[in-house]
């Protein structure tokens, strides 16, 4: 598997142009194939290994959710992209096909407030449990008061 | 590009509505009365000190006692970021502080001084209240390199205390990102000089009167 037969792979499977840099495929998709994307990564193009995942907020244009997952034998590395809704961030968890996400979706939750559905214990990881706000978000002031100490 | 508000430049106005600022100012203005602990020893030097000549005898004995406490600071062993790596090379041989009488003491409620060394975040504030709250008076807080006295680089990070001074009252305040073990030395030495001055308000007369005007 090289990087150029998984990104004819996934242009076969989704329709969208993945973009190659190297080993790096890097491939956005709509967020309801955002599941079926990392069940294909893990199966079809053996992406064993879950590297990261996190957001970026982009205002109005929503918030994107990235992750890296990797087959390290090869030598590949799939980055998913996927926008969702800036108000109401909602996006399907990926903890049924890596159990290494978990973790990765709590922090995400945490400092971007995306509620990732089907994940089995979505709390705070970083922060404590009475904290208001999401803190990576554009929106977050970071000179918001937190009594008692702020 | 949008250019973020000032960070405001002091506390916020409601801080009097903060409750736990409340218990500390409360806190400062019970201080003066001192060793909670040693309120009937007190009294008793308060009364022999009326006798005649008997001033001499009290001021002397506060005077032992003084130096007894400034030559026994044990710091509790409590280090938070980068700067308790400097801490505890003050504590080793190469400083070696145990020749000012002070010995790292892994209890709080064995221990006279919390140096609070590294960032304090909110979420490990109320951590650090309890240690202090679990130290038997008379204490003093050291606050040790930029991220204590002040927040330090992460002051306008969205989970970092402004300073530990809000959370806890500090004697010394030792400037450094980190300060070096002969900068915390000479701040230990600066607070064993504010305690062997310690009067019933815990600081010095002049500091005091500093604070005063």
């Amino acid at each position: 598997m090289t990087p150029g037969d998984a990104a004819t792979r996934l242009r076969e499977r989704f329709g969208s142009e993945p973009q190659v840099e190297g080993s790096v495929v890097t491939v956005a998709l709509p967020v309801e194939r955002w599941l079926e994307a990392g069940r294909m990564a893990r199966d079809e193009l053996g992406c064993r290994y879950f590297n990261w995942l996190s957001a970026v907020d982009w205002k109005e244009a929503g918030i994107e959710v990235l992750c890296r997952v990797e087959n390290l034998a090869a030598g590949l590395a799939v980055v998913l992209r996927t926008r969702v809704d800036a108000v109401r961030p909602r996006c399907p968890s990926l903890t049924a096909v890596w159990r290494g996400a978990d973790w990765m979706e709590r922090e995400c939750y945490d400092m971007f407030g995306v509620v990732f559905e089907g994940h089995p214990d979505l709390r705070r990881i970083l922060l404590p449990e009475d904290w208001e706000g999401h803190p990576l978000r554009k929106d977050y002031a970071v000179d918001t008061p937190h009594p008692p100490y702020r | 590009m949008e250019v973020k508000p000032p960070a405001p430049a002091g506390p916020p106005e409601n801080w009097h509505e903060i409750r736990d600022l409340q218990e500390w100012e409360k806190y400062r203005q019970e201080r003066p009365e001192g060793d909670r602990a040693s309120h009937a020893l007190e009294a008793i030097a308060d009364a022999i000190h009326h006798l005649p000549g008997g001033w001499i005898l009290v001021t002397s004995t506060e005077k032992i006692f003084n130096w007894a406490r400034s030559s026994s600071i044990w710091p509790v062993t409590f280090g938070l970021a980068c700067c308790a790596i400097e801490m505890m090379a003050t504590f080793a041989s190469r400083f070696d502080v145990e020749r000012f009488g002070m010995v790292p003491w892994a209890s709080p409620r064995h221990s006279d001084l919390m140096i609070v060394s590294g960032t304090v975040t909110i979420k490990m504030a109320p951590m650090l209240r309890r240690i202090y709250d679990q130290m038997p008076d008379p204490k003093w807080v050291v606050s040790m390199g930029s991220c204590a006295n002040s927040g330090g680089p992460f002051r306008h990070g969205y989970h970092v205390v402004k300073g530990v001074d809000r959370v806890v009252p500090v004697d010394v305040y030792v400037p450094g990102c980190p300060p070096t073990p002969d900068s915390l030395m000479y701040g230990l030495l600066k607070l064993q000089e504010q305690v062997a001055h310690f009067q019933k308000t815990g600081r010095k007369p002049e500091v005091e009167a500093l604070r005063e005007s």
